[in-house]
């Protein structure tokens, strides 16, 4: 077993594929947290608790449920906005929770503008500029969401989710795989269950700036 | 948007069943059948539900394509045509890769060269197009005699890269080769290659699976990128980002993307390990001589094998199989007794011996050798005459051979 552990960066001026390194993802049923794979319930409670610690917890949609391509992407976005109301309701005053969408994955630099949206070329500057410390990937396609994580992983210190439909994505910190509605819901439950038990790092947040 | 899973058991238009694919390369069961190479191209590719199938003509690889137009006709294959070159054949192929269909083609040597600039494209567009290489001599002057050399052109792709010992192989790995690489963590392109002729002009006896059973339709919905539409065309993807941007971003999202292409390259190894049943074959690995090789080279070596034994040396034997993912562990733990190594290869520059030397400790070890090319063949004599002439022992010559 690979010794590199996936960890929140700035890790390298163009930090290794966390494959190249050794890193395997889960099979079904399992998930990785920091390339270590862990039961499924594992991650559901790491993934919960670093949203409720985050100071800017995000969610990341990506083209594979923002458009109601067919009625299993309909609701799925159903749930992602259920998870993101979850975040809401469970997060403490200075917590605040968004819901950043990445439309397509077209190059926008220099013209995107990063308040409103996030791109897989460059995905630093959406975490730059709205100081995002704790974001989860979903729907966004496997290689696109790749690149992102490994740039982010490269030059900031969010703390990466992936909610793959696929088979995972050892780039992120925390991923699960074959992602479902059930399962988006099953995070929904795990993150109200876990409200005020965790302390958010409101004082020692990086806010993923890069050091 | 059918589900794979919900087509297993239902018929395609030929009356084929679509069978889980691992039941069908693992339980059905199989019918021996004499048959060269080349129409064991032509019995896989009946088998695999393939969509596209572009041909161009070079030899040793025009019989398989010519058969396969024949699959064409009979109705197995959805579109069959001939490009203009070997060039226009490999962009073809991504079009059709690019659209949602499972692509197949066959060049070889100066073909396979012709098309170069197309592999990298199609790694990095994550394009699992299967193109079988029946590998030739590539330099003037014109060789059309077996040689491997073209697969050192291939190994930095960014395409997975396994390489037939016999026709058999070549049954199973065809389609095989479709299970690994269109997962959507790997979802690369797969240059199948043999040794031309040898492997493709020869007959063998293969076991077939039943011709009635057929793989699973790909879907291109658990592709790790779009699919090609009007809101997201190739070119956008070509053109927008890296070209014509010069800036930090850019070069690092390119940097990114060359390694996510890698990556998809070691995430094959575990796909690649489950239906090959390893990325290599090992045997005798307690020995102090070990021969490693890959392609038809294996089975010369396993035939010096024999010729050793009768004279008393003991000597093991890995066959590799696929060179992309690389076998790194797996070669230095089959070779961790070895006290000499030799890689017979069909090829001027001895790569798989480079390979080797880059893997393992010790690499003095390895004996770089016995090579052949341009055609010639490898007679078992020469690996044991290699091989005993490095422990010190008498050997003959084969240096007059043919005069």
């Amino acid at each position: 077993m690979s010794d590199y552990r996936v960890l929140p960066g700035p890790e390298h001026f163009l930090p290794p594929a966390a494959a190249s390194m050794g890193i395997c993802l889960p099979n079904p049923g399992e998930a990785h947290i920091n390339g270590v794979i862990a039961p499924e319930e594992k991650a559901y409670e790491e993934a919960a608790r670093q949203f409720l610690m985050a100071k800017v917890p995000t969610i990341f949609p990506g083209p594979l449920v923002l458009w109601a391509w067919n009625e299993k992407a309909a609701k799925k976005a159903t749930a992602v906005r259920h998870l993101f109301n979850t975040l809401i309701e469970c997060v403490q005053p200075g917590q605040k929770p968004m819901l950043i969408p990445m439309p397509d994955y077209r190059p926008k630099y220099p013209k995107i503008n990063p308040e409103v949206e996030i791109n897989p070329n460059h995905p630093n500057l959406t975490i730059w500029h709205n100081r995002i410390d704790c974001c989860m990937f979903i729907g966004v396609h496997c290689h696109q969401a790749n690149l992102s994580l490994k740039i982010i992983r490269g030059g900031t210190s969010c703390y990466t989710i992936a909610m793959c439909a696929q088979a995972g994505h050892e780039d992120a910190m925390l991923s699960f795989r074959d992602a479902s509605v059930e399962k988006i819901m099953k995070l929904a439950d795990t993150v109200k269950r876990l409200k005020g038990t965790v302390q958010p790092r409101l004082a020692s947040a990086k806010n993923g700036v890069s050091s | 948007m059918a589900d794979i899973h919900s087509v297993i058991g239902t018929k395609n238009k030929k009356g084929q069943t679509y069978t889980d694919t691992w039941k069908l390369m693992n339980e059905a069961p199989r019918t021996p059948s004499f048959y060269t190479g080349s129409e064991v191209i032509k019995e896989a590719l009946r088998r695999a539900s393939c969509d596209v199938m572009i041909a161009y003509p070079i030899t040793p690889q025009s019989e398989a394509a010519a058969l396969i137009g024949e699959l064409f006709a009979e109705g197995y294959i959805g579109d069959y045509f001939r490009g203009e070159s070997e060039f226009a054949v490999m962009s073809q192929c991504a079009g059709a890769a690019f659209g949602g269909a499972r692509v197949f083609t066959t060049t070889a040597g100066p073909g396979t060269m012709r098309a170069m600039e197309n592999f990298p494209m199609w790694s990095g567009a994550r394009l699992p197009i299967q193109m079988i290489v029946t590998c030739r001599g590539i330099n003037s002057p014109l060789s059309i005699q077996p040689d491997t050399l073209e697969i050192a052109y291939l190994l930095n792709t960014g395409m997975l890269v396994w390489h037939a010992e016999t026709a058999q192989d070549f049954f199973d790995w065809i389609l095989k080769g479709y299970m690994v690489s269109e997962e959507p963590d790997v979802h690369l392109p797969l240059a199948l290659c043999c040794d031309g002729f040898f492997v493709t002009h020869t007959k063998d006896v293969v076991n077939l699976t039943p011709a009635d059973m057929c793989l699973p339709p790909y879907d291109p919905y658990r592709s790790p990128v779009p699919c090609m539409d009007m809101e997201c065309p190739p070119v956008r993807m070509m053109r927008d980002p890296f070209v014509m941007k010069s800036n930090y971003i850019s070069y690092a999202t390119h940097a990114s993307w060359q390694q996510e292409i890698w990556a998809a390259v070691e995430r094959s190894r575990k796909h690649s390990i489950h239906w090959l049943n390893g990325l290599i074959d090992a045997e005798n690995t307690d020995a102090e001589i070990m021969i490693v090789a890959s392609g038809t080279a294996v089975s010369q070596g396993r035939e010096a094998i024999r010729l050793l034994e009768d004279e008393g040396v003991r000597c093991g034997l890995v066959k590799v199989k696929t060179l992309r993912p690389w076998p790194e562990e797996e070669i230095r733990e089959a070779t961790k007794n070895a006290k000499h190594i030799f890689v017979p290869e069909f090829n001027v520059t001895g790569w798989l011996a480079k390979e080797i030397k880059a893997t393992i400790p010790n690499p003095e070890r390895v004996h770089a050798g016995p090579r052949v090319c341009g055609g010639m063949t490898m007679p078992p004599e020469i690996i044991v005459s290699e091989i005993k002439t490095a422990l010190g022992m008498k050997t003959f010559s084969l240096a007059g051979r043919g005069s």
